[in-house]
């Protein structure tokens, strides 16, 4: 409510280091409101380190990162998304045995309240919140052209359907915050395409704001209002698509052309 | 056009409550057509059904393997024997009580237990039901268990002047409890309680990514996987009459781990066919070689693996599949 003024997510000096590897080394950077942030970067620059750490499943070994002004960087990571952090995951992590619908209702959890014995009971309470939850999932799988498949069990689905799936699981709790790792891996070209306008789409409906990691270097530059270049876990450029784009260090990681890196 | 639809679509287009009161019948049924050991034997399935059903929470919804649900077992078995023997009380309170402390025991055991997961979970809950029996036998608690004596109860008469014997209540009372419990489980699984205990299976990580506490919603799964299994080790002692620390030796644990797998690893209804398996076909297998029965236990159970994978929930999903298609 108070917190427009600021940023949504700050990121502020985050170290990562696995043993005696230092993976993120110092990175900081700021997600506005309603913004789509890319974070990009060759191979082993620290993305995926840097993205599990802003999810919560890796601790930082340093700075902190904060959401809406508080500090969530030592958290469990079973309160992220209570706080409003949904994500997606690079390898597909849906409920393999359960139902689309299921899947996507699972993504609800932490907007419920029952505990077992409300459920057993079926308590008017716990009847309203399924209730709601339902709803819910029922608007999401319309805008996601998953009506169809709801009733089946998730892993028959091909691969874009479920990522779409993941999608609509991490959206159902409307978070404010969205983590998408490399929503554009598996998926051919005219899926991209959707893709990018699904973004837009979902920005638009759920007035969120999207954080993604990609390596498709053309859908993130399409849909981004800001990007984040890392290499060799250092920040290298950060700001519009044009910006980064144009950023000598940037060319040079991508290119390998050392002689450009000032 | 109504022949065009299929005929379960058609039946089940009729009324719900048609199918409901068929049911109903059905289990109800026994009690006026069957003799009494028969019935003895129905009852004993229902209760089996139960315990299993307390199994299947665990370790086919949440998959945590439990090899010592004997334990919990025998531990309502014995709280509901002491209450009725040793001090008194009625029957009915006595299962109440072996739930709570069931579902304490188990938190108890689950707290630290589930934190090892997979194998090991395994081996912890088997060690349980090898140190149960003898535990019972513990002369420091002789005066309460009745040590390897074990202790008698008496099934309790008809209430209210009904005509019915003894055997034929304790199957209506058995029968009523495990409706109740079946329905609440029903609706705990298919509430987002029971949607996280399948998430955490499926996918650990994605479960956690998806706000579920793993370390408490596993731990409270366990308990009250241990109660429901308590409670029908109580309804047990009351129906046999009888508890022995060898009536609950990890033989029971197997024998409700091979219930849950016949029936139908994590589902509602499997536990009911789980329990008329354990009940029955040894039984079955003694009547057709007195010399091994447990080779032609053995031999059906290798059967029923084979006929039907899924077990025979997985037969009945796929006979409704087909038949709504």
């Amino acid at each position: 409510m108070s917190a427009v003024a600021g940023a949504l997510l700050e990121v502020r000096d985050i170290v990562i280091r696995f043993g005696g590897v230092t993976a993120v080394g110092g990175v900081s950077f700021d997600v506005g409101h309603q913004q789509i942030c890319g974070l990009i970067g060759p191979n082993g620059a620290g993305k995926t380190s840097l993205f599990n750490c802003i999810s919560g499943f890796y601790r930082p070994s340093e700075g902190e990162i904060r959401l809406e002004g508080q500090r969530i960087s030592d958290l469990p990571r079973h309160r992220m998304m209570g706080l409003g952090i949904g994500r997606t995951f690079q390898n597909l992590a849906l409920f393999r045995s359960m139902t689309v619908r299921q899947n996507v209702l699972a993504g609800a959890h932490c907007q419920g309240r029952a505990g077992f014995l409300a459920a057993a009971l079926r308590l008017p309470a716990s009847r309203r919140e399924a209730a709601e939850a339902e709803e819910r999932a029922r608007a999401l799988l319309a805008l996601l052209d998953l009506e169809q498949f709801a009733e089946v069990p998730v892993a028959g689905l091909p691969f874009g359907w479920q990522k779409r799936v993941e999608l609509a699981r991490a959206l159902i709790s409307q978070p404010k915050l969205l983590l998408l790792d490399e929503p554009a891996g598996g998926l051919n070209h005219a899926e991209v395409d959707a893709l990018a306008e699904l973004f837009h789409a979902i920005r638009r409906n759920f007035e969120l704001s999207i954080l993604l990691v990609e390596h498709h270097m053309n859908l993130v530059m399409r849909v981004s209002d800001k990007v984040v270049a890392l290499n060799f876990g250092k920040k290298i450029a950060d700001g519009t698509p044009e910006e980064v784009r144009a950023t000598p260090e940037v060319v040079s990681a991508y290119l390998g052309e050392h002689a450009h890196a000032a | 056009m109504a022949s065009e639809t299929p005929l379960l679509k058609r039946l089940l287009g009729v009324d719900q409550r048609v199918f409901w009161a068929l049911g109903l019948v059905l289990l109800v049924a026994p009690v006026f057509t069957v003799e009494s050991y028969r019935l003895f034997q129905l009852t004993l399935a229902a209760i089996y059904a139960i315990a299993i059903l307390g199994l299947n929470i665990i370790t086919g919804y949440n998959g945590q393997i439990s090899l010592g649900h004997g334990a919990f077992y025998a531990v309502g078995a014995y709280v509901a024997a002491i209450m009725m023997d040793k001090m008194g009380l009625p029957y009915w309170s006595t299962l109440p009580a072996a739930a709570v402390i069931c579902g304490l025991v188990g938190f108890g055991i689950g707290f630290p237990a589930l934190r090892l997961g997979g194998l090991y979970l395994a081996l912890t809950t088997f060690s349980l039901a090898v140190a149960v029996p003898q535990l019972l036998k513990y002369k420091g608690i002789e005066q309460w268990t009745g040590g390897v004596q074990g202790v008698l109860v008496f099934k309790p008469d008809a209430p209210f002047g009904l005509p019915l014997s003894s055997d034929q209540y304790m199957y209506l009372f058995t029968l009523a409890m495990a409706v109740l419990v079946f329905v609440l489980v029903r609706n705990l699984m298919a509430s987002r309680i029971g949607r996280a205990i399948m998430a955490i299976r499926d996918h650990g990580l994605a479960a956690e990514a998806m706000g579920m506490d793993i370390a408490r919603l596993k731990t409270n799964t366990f308990a009250v996987s241990a109660m429901i299994t308590g409670l029908a080790g109580a309804l047990s002692a009351i129906a046999v009459e009888f508890v022995s620390p060898d009536s609950f030796s990890v033989n029971l644990s197997i024998t409700l781990f091979v219930g849950m797998v016949v029936g139908g690893v994590a589902s509602i209804i499997g536990p009911v066919f789980g329990g008329l398996f354990v009940v029955f076909v040894p039984n079955l297998a003694e009547e057709i070689s007195k010399a091994a029965p447990g080779v032609i236990y053995g031999f059906i159970l290798i059967l029923f693996l084979f006929v039907l994978p899924g077990g025979v929930a997985g037969l009945l999903r796929r006979l409704v599949a087909r038949l709504l298609r």
